[in-house]
């Protein structure tokens, strides 16, 4: 990995509510370099979205307590003034939300909603705003990007209001982009668009992205990196190959065996999770995978019950949270995932990655 | 409407143990002018001649992106909307033109799960009298009494037969959905068209519905209209699936046939444009970018209706709306054009 661009230390994110206190986030670290991109994966309650918005500053810190690093080129974001945020946000770094219809404001104009990006950031005339919005309304594949311009939100599909939601974002030439289930609401068809969009544009502007979702089909075809989040922390990292090919902790395992493959055969069956995610407030004691986990008992002593794993490497690149030994991890996950992913990937790289485990092995216990 | 003849092929190889028959099916919902005559000034052709055929036991998926009509072709077959024009045969019984109250007996055999688990559920309603509701609406009274019965219901479902007197809010979006599942398979029915079942779960909860749903399949025989717009998810699940665009059936065969040598230009790419969860095979594969969006269905493009996003477009598709035609047995599509591959 290169130099980090960005990169979040502990981050820590709790919201006191009635009930107690959600841990919504819950010591998160990772980097992104410029020109990559770095999946979060997880399902709802994982903390990715909070994550994201730690990072654009987006949360109240009058009902929230966040602590933790993150630095953006360098600089610190979390005890920085609001108005040096607010500097950067929309400017060197921005985001796209999920739904487009609701992060647009419907009573104005496309074309007044991107000019307002303009204003902010740049000393432009009103003309010279227009002018960029209109190329970039061109330059996201929008067709007659001058009638656009005059367009409210509700004239424009799903597919082209979230190109207008990325316009907007990539006005300023962020330098991080944040996209926080980008194709989610769209069709796949229109997903395909705005992945190539991305990555063209990540290609020509050298763009460090984030990218939230829950889909491991987008995950594989755009992230360089990937973090599996679970209950508000980081329970697997590593590369896009590390994660696919050599996923070492349960979730990840049951989360790729949850998915349906468009190429697997007519007769294969699901292998879902048991069970929930969990609820914030009350998060067990141990591992907080353990309620849905089928291999805790392989632990001995109850530790997975009592002891919260720490986030140990594999590999330098490969983090996992789960007190499973790694010879164990592995022989699991070739009976779970089998052809798929450990074995298929043994005759092509045969080298490196069989050999990772023996090494790894012998790191992670003596940290233990 | 010279549209209906169209399917005429399509419809003469259909299999004689069908459950459903749909036949040149339409759905037109009109729309009116301003002022205050209200004057009829066009439709939107929501479904336009649709044919296909259920057997017991059977999963058709149907796909297609959103606005192709997938939704309201499964509202129209149960007869929760009235068919414009076109017949529906269910159980060898022509049901076209049944009034409502006609309806109500055939409801028992006929059900539907919705896709959103927050808004298909009374919340002022206990599960308990949630899922025993088909019973009092058909007066079936269960040898056991409705109570048990539930519970049964509610167990075979995965739910806690205890969590009879809960609400709706108090459970998570999948076991809301299961409880979706339970009251359409109260009466035992034949045919369940599911629309959207799981797209509004995560994944892993998304993996233990799509097994249920299975489960069940094999347990009461049932034929499942499986609508969605995830074709990972409908390619695991159906037989059978059917590739909606504009209101109208683009190609129809088995599911592994469709996927492995797709006919029509959009199923195709349909398929590719479907990313899989496996990186480097994702990398290798070539995606076919449509260009724009769906066109209008109140002004359908003239001849094929796909014709103005399809990279193979040319003048005839234009002039002539394509036939349904037969190309290997039991896979049907609509194109003048179609891929070279399939011809195998």
């Amino acid at each position: 990995m290169s130099d980090p661009f960005v990169k979040v230390e502990d981050l820590r994110v709790q919201f006191p509510t009635e009930d107690g206190i959600v841990g919504a986030v819950d010591g998160v670290s990772f980097e992104v370099a410029k020109n990559e991109t770095l999946a979060i994966v997880g399902e709802s309650g994982s903390g990715k979205s909070v994550t994201s918005q730690a990072i654009m500053g987006l949360i109240n810190r009058k009902t929230a307590k966040v602590t933790g690093q993150v630095l953006f080129d360098g600089e610190e974001l979390l005890s920085a003034r609001p108005d040096q945020v607010r500097s950067l946000r929309g400017k060197r770094m921005a985001m796209i939300f999920q739904d487009p219809l609701s992060s647009l404001h419907p009573f104005y104009s496309i074309g007044k909603q991107l000019v307002e990006a303009i204003d902010v950031h740049q000393n432009v005339s009103n003309s010279a705003a227009m002018k960029q919005a209109r190329d970039m309304l061109d330059r996201v594949g929008i067709p007659n990007p001058d009638r656009r311009l005059k367009d409210y939100p509700h004239n424009l599909s799903g597919g082209m209001r979230q190109r207008v939601m990325i316009a907007m974002a990539l006005l300023n030439s962020p330098e991080l982009l944040i996209a926080d289930e980008p194709t989610t609401a769209l069709d796949v068809t229109v997903q395909a668009q705005i992945i190539d969009l991305l990555r063209d544009l990540q290609r020509e502007f050298g763009t460090a992205i984030i990218l939230i979702t829950h889909d491991l089909g987008v995950v594989a075809d755009m992230a360089d990196d990937v973090v599996v989040m679970y209950g508000g922390r980081v329970v697997e990292r590593g590369n896009i190959d590390d994660i696919y090919y050599r996923p070492e902790m349960p979730y990840t395992w049951g989360l790729l065996g949850s998915v349906p493959r468009m190429d697997a055969g007519p007769s294969t069956r699901l292998q879902p999770i048991p069970g929930q995610p969990p609820s914030l407030i009350r998060l067990p004691k141990g591992c907080v995978f353990r309620p849905r986990c089928a291999y805790h008992e392989l632990v001995p002593g109850n530790r997975c019950d009592t002891d919260r794993p720490d986030l140990l490497p594999v590999t330098p690149d490969h983090a996992v949270r789960c007190h499973l030994e790694p010879a164990q991890r592995r022989e699991i996950a070739i009976e779970r995932l089998g052809a798929h992913t450990v074995v298929d990937n043994s005759p092509a790289a045969d080298a490196t990655p069989s050999a990772t485990p023996t090494p790894a092995s012998g790191g992670t216990q003596e940290e233990k | 409407m010279t549209v209906v003849d169209e399917n005429d092929a399509g419809v003469a190889a259909r299999r004689a143990d069908a459950l459903l028959r749909v036949e040149a099916v339409q759905k037109y919902f009109p729309i009116s002018g301003g002022g205050v005559l209200k004057r009829h000034i066009g439709d939107v052709k929501a479904v336009e001649s649709i044919s296909f055929d259920v057997v017991p036991g059977e999963t058709l998926g149907v796909v297609g992106e959103s606005g192709c009509g997938k939704s309201t072709a499964g509202r129209t077959v149960l007869k929760l909307l009235q068919p414009t024009g076109g017949r529906l045969e269910f159980d060898g019984r022509d049901i076209t033109n049944l009034t409502r109250k006609e309806m109500v007996p055939l409801r028992r055999e006929m059900q539907m799960i919705f896709q959103d688990p927050y808004s298909s559920l009374n919340p002022r309603h206990t599960v308990g009298s949630i899922i025993s509701a088909p019973f009092k609406v058909q007066g079936v009274k269960p040898a056991r009494g409705v109570q048990s019965e539930v519970q049964d219901l509610m167990a075979r479902v995965g739910l806690n037969p205890e969590h009879f007197n809960r609400y709706p809010n108090e459970f998570s979006g999948g076991q809301r959905q299961r409880i979706g599942i339970a009251r359409a398979i109260a009466l035992r029915p034949k045919l369940i068209v599911c629309d959207e079942p799981v797209s509004a779960l995560d994944v892993s909860i998304q993996a233990q519905v799509v097994n249920l749903l299975e489960d069940l399949q094999d347990e009461f025989r049932l034929a499942y209209i499986f609508i969605a717009h995830d074709l990972s998810v409908v390619r695991h699940i159906s037989d059978r699936i059917a590739v909606m665009y504009l209101g109208r059936i683009m190609e129809i065969a088995d599911s592994e046939l469709i996927y492995k040598s797709p006919l029509h230009p959009y199923t195709h790419a349909l398929i590719s444009a479907v990313p899989l969860p496996d990186p480097r095979a994702e990398h290798k594969r070539e995606r076919i970018l449509l260009q724009g969006d769906l066109p209008s269905p109140i002004n359908p493009p003239s001849g094929c209706v796909f014709r103005t996003r399809c990279p193979k477009a040319q003048d005839r598709c234009a002039e002539e709306i394509p036939l349904v035609r037969e190309f290997a047995p039991g896979h049907f599509g609509a194109c003048h054009f179609p891929e070279e591959r399939s011809l195998i």
